[in-house]
């Protein structure tokens, strides 16, 4: 097993090494491109179909929950992009230090969505498990503010009255929101345990000025999932809501 | 047999096999199932693309017994659809597609280059227990209930309507894409970063040219199609809608998604092909490439345009007339650079010196199929036939013309022309020829009569069929019992010549390849030094260590001129 | 010679002339290339067969005029067969005006079509010669493909969507009808046929006239052919359904273990309820004609099932399940 910052067998010269890493993962990033971009073709096409029952799946998503996941990722990005700098400059300390706030922000994120994931599950908005759009509006929780319920049954009452299969419409907006923020939160878990990794070479010395090639890619990687969010956020979010 | 017509010669120089090579450097079956060694996984590859060659077969087999007469007398409705769909499955995904790029591509990449690995080779040992795993859960759904969707798996037939082990089957198709997306991502890095000094990109074989066009297929297609089954997976687990109308969702978007990928990939089945036959034509004709840069740059533009033209395939879905009109066009486009290279392939044979060796005869054949596979492609990316064409058993014909006819009959071709390099043996020469021979016959009776079958109008995917067709089928059953001897002689003899066939030396043919200036086998590291590179590709004219005569065929044209 | 061995369907449309045509030009196009191709592969094979063991061939590079010849007249072949077919295409995608409209619903595994003046056929479609007939096409449940081979035409039936396909038959006659995307166990029978009568003809047959039987024996068995039961009832036992000979008047075994009388009202309800009682050894796939049969029709049927009852049953008896597999 190397140790990291060898120079591995198949490679003449480290620069060689590098320069493979560096291409290995800006091709990667591009398949992954392709790979969510078969989820934003069927949210374009869908969203166009049926724009009000993408609006009233929009409207039930907590937009404070959903804006501070993503006030958090972007300052997830710059402590990536400062751990980045600070292995270029040789600080091994900061190196750790940042990657380490990285996963802190990262696994926040993450938490953040349980919670809105437990949300959608108490008020019956998973797909395929006794999906009902109008479920909190008909069975609202005792501690619900009244007047927002007034306001949804409202909104939904319009809705149906455009759309009479709104429940089926609303279970796809779902489908999507569920399938592209899950495949998205996977894509964390596996940058998070990634992370992990390279805080422990960080902390065991491995990288130096002349060699932070996996602190770099990683932060690429990191840096691709961050945008994908940014993407989804007003996609799902921000619809609709200057009604 | 030491006719001129043969390369090999009675006064050869009788070679050893070399004492320390990469079948005998490490031994026991942990140094072969956590080996990083390319070739190593290059025949790792060679043993599951040939088993699943054989479960496809098989399939095939029962398929053209059953259609021999018109209320089939085989199988059932059920299980005839069953055999259909799951020889499809078999065929396209676990053995057209990685065939050439990671049984040929892996082994001979590196060595082409110069490189002593790929970039990634563990990611390329990882590409193959995907592979495997991937086949693991298909084999599991072929096994549980089988699979009765048609391979175009679509929708909502697949999604909602088919009692058979969809879910599986589809998770296996799944995993298998990112066999396909790392391997293609290893060789477009290694292309980029590994090669050996002096090995410029138009010194490159256009065999690499032609894995660096897949790679880019493999690279930006395979994601889609991944997301697409996943999602036909959890509609079928969590009754979703995406492609089910009742519940809102447009089985049309499935196509579309599934074209997306399916279409290029069968550029990822051909493209390969064509780079062994580039190979083979210098070779047996020693003489460079008629137009080399036209076929590199071919291969790139059936890569990019590849990608435009998915929805010939949904012509008659209903799709918009302008749409339509837009991807005959585009389809018609990418026929140019297909018939750009026949061209360059049969002007190499002019003033050449040509020897009548076996991968010679495949490449022969691939040339007389492909353009027949390729001229039909004309046929069906003509918007008024296609009306009447579409889904019938002139479109069987089409593509078992291109991937079997081609794409077989390619990777036959580069494994006889690369089988002296991998295995350190010739082949039975003679056996070889006669197999290919067979090999040709047998598919033209097997195929050519189903293009008639599909201007009479019998349809595909059908398990009876109205009378008037049975003379058609049964001259089809017929050519597939002498296509299943074809392929069965290969695989004996070659396994044969293992231990029985004449030791090869490095460079039996010989060719200009850096493969072949490396000992059969080759070491592990592939090279003992690094070479560099001086010389052009194909060039038979200043290389001594090719031991050949400047006694050219016929006279040289004066001023010599080229565009190269 | 075309009769013995056909290589092309008849023509029976406005389309298929005009089709074949087009056809003949993309053949006529490749046949020049492959036999071009073919016949120089051969000859420089033979004229340049390697006379001397170390000799080579000259290095010829290449030549971009070869090249740009070899680009723009195909090219140029291409961008032809590309127009001819888009016009053909054009003018098949949009109906003319004053069409018969016929309306067509395919499902698992039979079409249902209904007529300008709402009578129905299944699996069968009457045309009156020389008029331009639009199909609108709907599915039930997965998609189909509505194909007459001797019209050169076909269109997909795609469920939450109306497709429609326009044609004009030429030709009075009996043509082929195919169901051309697969859809599961029963695509390949899926099929039917198209009857095309002068406009005389059809139009009698259109009111009724021509339907009318008066022995209710006879109506009956051809109801049971033009309703497609014969499909799946097989006579030998070896269909989807059982078989019905021998069957009036006997027990039946059914899949939930209960025995009842095959009487007339056991006849009627599996005719318009089929999955209240399914068969030992059956699966629930008939489908239901409520809605599809008059009175008098579902009385002719049944006195024609009554009528089999004298005939041998068979070897596995009505009631029990085919041998396993279908041979």
């Amino acid at each position: 097993m190397h140790r990291t910052g060898e120079l591995y067998g198949q490679f003449e010269t480290l620069e060689q090494q590098k320069e493979s890493a560096a291409l290995g993962m800006w091709v990667f990033l591009s398949t992954e491109v392709l790979f969510f971009g078969g989820l934003f073709m069927t949210y374009t096409l869908n969203r166009h179909y049926y724009g009000t029952a993408f609006g009233v799946g929009s409207n039930t998503l907590d937009l404070k929950l959903g804006g501070l996941n993503t006030v958090i990722l972007i300052l997830s990005s710059l402590t990536m992009a400062m751990s980045v700098w600070a292995s270029h400059v040789g600080k091994r300390r900061q190196t750790t230090s940042f990657l380490v706030a990285t996963l802190v922000l990262g696994t926040a994120f993450l938490g953040v969505k349980v919670i809105e994931y437990k949300q959608k599950f108490d008020h019956h908005l998973v797909p395929g498990y006794h999906f009902q759009i109008d479920y909190r509006a008909q069975h609202p929780a005792p501690n619900d503010d009244p007047k927002e319920i007034e306001a949804e049954k409202e909104e939904l009452s319009k809705a149906f009255a455009k759309d009479p299969d709104l429940n089926a419409h609303a279970q796809l907006y779902f489908s999507l929101y569920f399938g592209m923020t899950g495949l998205h939160a996977l894509h964390m878990i596996v940058g998070a345990g990634m992370l992990v990794w390279l805080i422990r070479q960080s902390m065991l010395g491995r990288f130096t000025p002349t060699y932070n090639t996996p602190v770099e890619m990683i932060g690429l990687y990191w840096h691709f999932v961050d945008i994908v969010w940014i993407y989804l956020f007003p996609l799902l979010y921000l619809i609709d809501r200057h009604r | 047999m030491d006719t001129p017509t043969s390369t090999r010669t009675a006064t050869a120089t009788v070679y050893k096999i070399p004492e320390e090579h990469y079948l005998n450097s490490t031994y026991g079956i942990r140094s072969w199932l956590l080996t990083t060694d390319h070739k190593r996984i290059a025949l790792l590859y060679l043993f599951s693309v040939t088993f699943f060659f054989f479960v496809g077969g098989i399939f095939a087999t029962m398929i053209r017994i059953h259609l021999m007469t018109p209320q089939g007398f085989l199988v059932t409705p059920e299980t005839y659809n069953k055999l259909f769909t799951m020889h499809g499955v078999a065929m396209i995904f676990f053995f057209l597609i990685p065939s050439i790029p990671a049984v040929l591509g892996n082994f001979l990449v590196p060595l082409m280059i110069g490189a002593k690995d790929l970039a990634f080779p563990k990611i390329n040992l990882l590409s193959w227990y995907l592979y495997i795993l991937g086949g693991c859960f298909v084999l599991y759904s072929f096994s549980t209930g089988g699979l009765d969707t048609g391979w175009t798996f679509y929708t909502p037939l697949s999604s909602v309507y088919s009692n058979s082990a969809v879910t599986p089957a589809v998770l296996g198709i799944f995993i298998n894409g990112f066999s396909s997306i790392l391997t293609g991502l290893n060789f477009v890095v290694t292309i980029h970063t590994m090669r050996a000094p002096g090995m410029t990109w138009f010194r490159l074989p256009l065999f690499v040219w032609a894995q660096y066009a897949t790679s880019i297929i493999f690279i930006l297609g395979t994601p889609v199609i991944a997301i697409t089954l996943l999602l036909v997976g959890l509609e079928r687990m969590f009754h979703l809608g995406f492609f089910n109308p009742a519940l809102g969702g447009d089985p049309i978007l499935f196509q579309h998604l599934f074209w997306f990928y399916s279409h290029p990939a069968v550029y990822i089945m051909i493209l390969p092909a064509m780079g062994v036959i580039s190979e083979i034509i210098p070779t047996f004709a020693r003489k460079p490439i008629f137009g080399y840069s036209f076929i590199a740059g071919s291969s790139i533009a059936i890569a990019v345009i590849g990608f435009f033209v998915w929805a010939h395939h949904m012509f008659l879905t209903g799709e918009s007339v302008y749409a339509a009109l837009a991807f005959s066009f585009l389809s018609y486009l990418v026929a140019i650079p297909s018939a750009v290279k026949v061209f360059n392939w049969t002007s190499t044979l002019y003033k050449g010196s040509i020897s009548w060796d076996t991968p010679m005869l495949y490449a022969l054949g691939f040339i007389g199929l492909f353009l027949i596979g390729g001229l039909t492609g004309l046929f069906l990316a003509c918007l008024g036939l296609d009306i009447h064409i579409h889904d019938t058993y002139f479109v069987v014909a089409h593509f078992h013309y291109i991937m079997v006819g081609g794409a077989v009959m390619g990777y036959l071709g580069g494994i006889h022309f690369w089988w002296p390099k991998i295995s350190g043996r010739l082949y039975p020469e003679f056996l070889a020829r006669v197999s290919a021979i067979i090999l040709f016959s047998g598919f033209n009776l097997t195929f050519f009569p189903q293009f008639i079958l599909g201007y009479l109008g019998m349809p595909r995917r059908y398990h009876s069929y109205p009378p008037e067709f049975q003379v058609l089928n049964v001259m089809s059953t017929a050519g597939a019992s002498i296509l299943a001897l074809g392929y069965l002689l290969p695989m004996i003899y070659l396994v044969w010549s293992l231990k029985y066939g004449t030791v090869a030396g490095p460079n039996p043919w010989p060719s200009t390849g850096l493969e072949w200036k490396t000992d059969s086998p080759p070491p592990t590291e592939n090279f003992l030094v690094t070479p560099e590179v001086t010389w052009e590709p194909y060039d038979f004219e200043t290389r001594p260590d090719l031991e050949l005569d400047h006694i050219v065929a016929g006279k040289l044209p004066a001023p010599a001129h080229g565009d190269d | 010679m075309q009769a013995q061995f056909p290589l092309i369907p008849e023509q029976a449309s406005n389309f298929a002339p005009t089709v074949d045509l087009l056809m003949l030009f993309i053949v006529a196009i490749c046949l020049f290339f492959a036999v071009a191709i073919t016949f120089a592969v051969i000859y420089f094979f033979f004229k340049y067969e390697r006379k001397h063991q170390t000799e080579i061939g000259v290095p010829i590079h290449g030549d971009m005029r070869l090249e740009t010849a070899w680009i723009v007249v195909p090219l140029v072949l291409a961008m032809a067969m590309f127009a001819w077919g888009a016009v053909v295409y054009v003018d098949f995608r949009h109906s003319p005006g004053d069409t018969l409209d016929i309306y067509v619903v395919g499902k698992q595994w039979m079409w249902k079509v209904q007529q300008p003046n709402g009578l129905r056929e299944i699996n069968e479609v009457h045309l009156p010669v020389d008029r331009d007939v639009r199909l609108i096409m709907a599915s039930e449940d997965v998609i189909h493909d509505f194909s007459v081979p001797a019209f050169r035409v076909k269109m997909d039936v795609v469920p939450g969507h109306y497709n429609t396909m326009w044609f004009r038959p030429t030709k009075a006659g009996r043509y082929r009808l195919y169901c051309s995307q697969y859809c599961g166990t029963n695509h390949a029978i899926m099929t039917g046929w198209i009857t095309v009568m002068e406009q005389g003809d059809y139009a009698a047959w259109l009111s009724g006239a021509a339907g009318a039987e008066a022995n209710p024996l006879v109506a009956g068995e051809k109801l049971f052919g033009e309703k497609a039961c014969i499909t799946c009832h097989l006579s030998d036992g070896k269909g989807r359904g059982p078989s019905l000979n021998g069957l009036y008047g006997k027990q039946v075994l059914l899949a939930d273990g209960r025995t009842v009388t095959a009487d007339d009202a056991y006849i009627r309800e599996s005719i318009l309820q089929p999955n209240a009682k399914i068969v030992a050894g059956y699966q629930p796939i008939m489908p239901s004609f409520q809605g599809q049969l008059t009175e008098e029709q579902i009385i002719a049927l049944t006195a024609y099932i009554k009528s089999l009852q004298n005939e041998p049953p068979p070897p596995t008896g009505a009631g029990t399940a085919p041998a396993s597999g279908k041979k």
